[in-house]
């Protein structure tokens, strides 16, 4: 048991990294990986909703959403799944919204650099990619968790990665009609490839 | 030489300012401080003054891959002679066995210089595409955004015909360099400014662009139709059995890409990189380190099924890239770490990331190229990481 929520974690960090290898949540790993210590704050914000949210979306998906969930109050044959996009965003947006406040009180430092990357969070399709997998794979409460602690680990690996090697791209001589976000890019695409190290690997 | 050095001086004027080849100034700065030490001095900041330049420490590597070449030579023609005589072929439909025949060479596999002059059919072809397309676009780069050619792609351009198979297609070697040089290493402003190494991200391209021609049982060996498993397939296949003796894999003479197959030569080459300080043994070491701990702990997991796990450690050393792809490739000085507690870290992923693949993905049979790139990517903030580490402690000693 405790090995496959093991392999789980690992999957979801390097084998399905959200970043590199579904290309999910690209506007956010673009826009806030200039520096490292902003980088290393937005993945640890990342990681922190991630884990939230999945599990909450989960308990929401399996006790009201889905099929026959409510046969308990009477309404059995009820099937609200149609309402899932909407509820996890609502879900999401809350959470940051709460997740901001926090930050806002006890780490304004981190919320000052996060700025206004922080509610774009609430649109980052990392976020609701995962809630997504999560309900297509049909995960349970447990395995919610752990996959929403791994793929948010795994996009803050690589978000803080890429910040990194922009750092060290400062001395970089790159040609004028790329720099900034076209450098990036390829950038990115080059990381993918080093990250398909992991494809394939069946756990 | 001083025929070669007047001709060069005859013609200079034309490269200067106001030349009529101005435009091509840098081709020819190329040709004259590949051949001579150049005689203008650095313009800019900062300034050291030491023999070990970018030119001398380029052509240490050089000359530490010849004896990697050499082997190349030999047991590229080796390996094609012995797949004649398996298949009982006489000849085969490739060029170069035309040519071997025409030359009254024959096939034997015994005949040393026979299978070198076969082996160097293969590779001198391949390298001198890599050279005249990579070339051309060094070139391209040079002059559109004037800076200079350097001996860093003598390098890139060596090392990528080594790790590719004997019947690699020409168009695919240009294809691949191009995107090593120019994606790889010119975008970012060309030698040292690179994140990954160029001919590791080339050859990775290729790898995932074209996997029928570089990976599988029948490119290995230059003989059209055979089917010839490498030693790592050999061993991850539990109804294969293991047909080469460690010596063979350690001496090379086990099918492979062109210059990866022996170990002895790249130990050669180690020794070189390390007396002369171009290589870090820092990074050679953990490689090694990281490689023997990790196969340790998998032997001891142990697997029914999986053959792999139970691959003692002195076969990792000696097959697949990974001899070449620790001296060669690891410790290029532009993509890995640069501070020295953060090599030994480099360079411990590298050998357990390449363990990893072997032996738990069933996608690649090897995993140095991957876990080099892997581990180039993380480079950066690795060194970041320690230089941190390192100003908090200089921080900490001044405090009054």
């Amino acid at each position: 048991m405790l090995e496959h929520y093991l392999s789980l974690f690992i999957k979801s960090i390097f084998i399905e990294n959200m970043a590199l290898a579904f290309f999910l949540g690209m506007c956010t790993f673009l826009a806030v990986s200039k520096r490292v210590e902003t980088a290393v704050g937005l993945g640890i914000a990342v990681v922190v909703v991630q884990t939230i949210t999945l599990p909450v979306n989960n308990l929401i998906y399996n006790y009201v959403l889905r099929e026959g969930a409510l046969a308990a109050i009477g309404l059995g044959s009820l099937d609200l799944t149609f309402l899932g996009l909407i509820t996890y965003i609502g879900v999401i947006a809350a959470m940051v919204q709460i997740l901001e406040m926090v930050l806002d009180k006890f780490v304004p430092k981190l919320y000052n650099s996060l700025g206004i990357f922080l509610p774009l969070i609430t649109v980052n399709c990392a976020i609701l990619g995962g809630t997504l997998f999560m309900v297509e794979r049909d995960y349970i409460f447990a395995e919610s968790v752990v996959f929403g602690v791994g793929s948010g680990t795994g996009f803050a690996i690589a978000i803080i990665a890429l910040a990194g090697i922009r750092e060290k791209m400062k001395y970089s001589n790159v040609p004028e009609g790329l720099r900034g976000l076209g450098i990036t890019f390829i950038t990115v695409g080059l990381m993918a490839i080093a990250f398909m190290l992991f494809s394939g690997i069946q756990l | 030489m001083k025929l070669l050095r007047n001709l060069l001086d005859k013609q200079e004027k034309h490269f200067l300012k106001g030349g009529k080849l101005e435009k091509f100034f840098p081709l020819y700065e190329a040709v004259d401080t590949f051949l001579y030490t150049p005689a203008s001095p650095t313009k800019a900041a900062s300034h050291v003054r030491d023999v070990m330049d970018l030119k001398r420490m380029m052509m240490t590597v050089v000359i530490a891959l010849l004896p990697a070449v050499l082997m190349a030579f030999y047991n590229t023609g080796l390996q094609a002679n012995l797949g004649l005589q398996k298949m009982g072929a006489a000849s085969s439909a490739h060029w170069q066995a035309q040519v071997i025949e025409w030359l009254g060479v024959g096939f034997d596999p015994s005949n040393i210089l026979g299978n070198m002059l076969f082996g160097a059919l293969y590779f001198l072809p391949v390298y001198l595409v890599t050279i005249a397309v990579g070339g051309f676009w060094e070139v391209i780069f040079a002059v559109v955004r004037k800076h200079e050619i350097n001996e860093g792609f003598l390098v890139t351009s060596l090392l990528f015909p080594l790790i590719l198979p004997p019947n690699i297609p020409y168009w695919q070697v240009a294809l691949g360099i191009s995107f090593g040089v120019v994606i790889g290493k010119e975008v970012f402003g060309g030698v040292g400014m690179n994140i990954l190494n160029p001919a590791l991200t080339a050859r990775a391209f290729l790898f995932f662009a074209y996997p029928a021609e570089i990976s599988g049982d029948k490119v290995w060996v230059a003989v059209d139709g055979l089917s010839q498993a490498t030693a790592l397939a050999q061993f991850a296949d539990s109804t294969m059995e293991v047909t080469y003796s460690w010596m063979d894999a350690f001496l090379g003479f086990i099918p492979g890409s062109m210059g990866e197959t022996s170990a002895l030569a790249c130990l050669i080459g180690a020794i070189i990189l390390i007396a002369t300080k171009v290589g870090s043994w820092k990074i050679m070491l953990s490689v090694i380190v990281g490689t023997t701990v990790t196969t340790l702990l998998l032997n001891l997991v142990g697997s029914a099924t999986n053959p792999m796990f139970n691959m003692p450690v002195y076969w990792h050393f000696v097959i697949g890239g990974f001899a070449f792809g620790t001296v060669f490739m690891a410790t290029d000085p532009v993509s890995a770490t640069m501070t020295e507690k953060g090599k030994y870290v480099y360079g411990f992923f590298i050998g357990f990331l390449t363990v990893l693949v072997r032996v738990i993905n069933p996608a690649f049979p090897e995993g140095m190229m991957l876990a080099i790139l892997f581990m180039n990517v993380f480079a950066p903030i690795i060194d970041r990481y320690y230089i941190n580490q390192n100003i908090k402690r200089r921080l900490a000693r001044n405090v009054i």
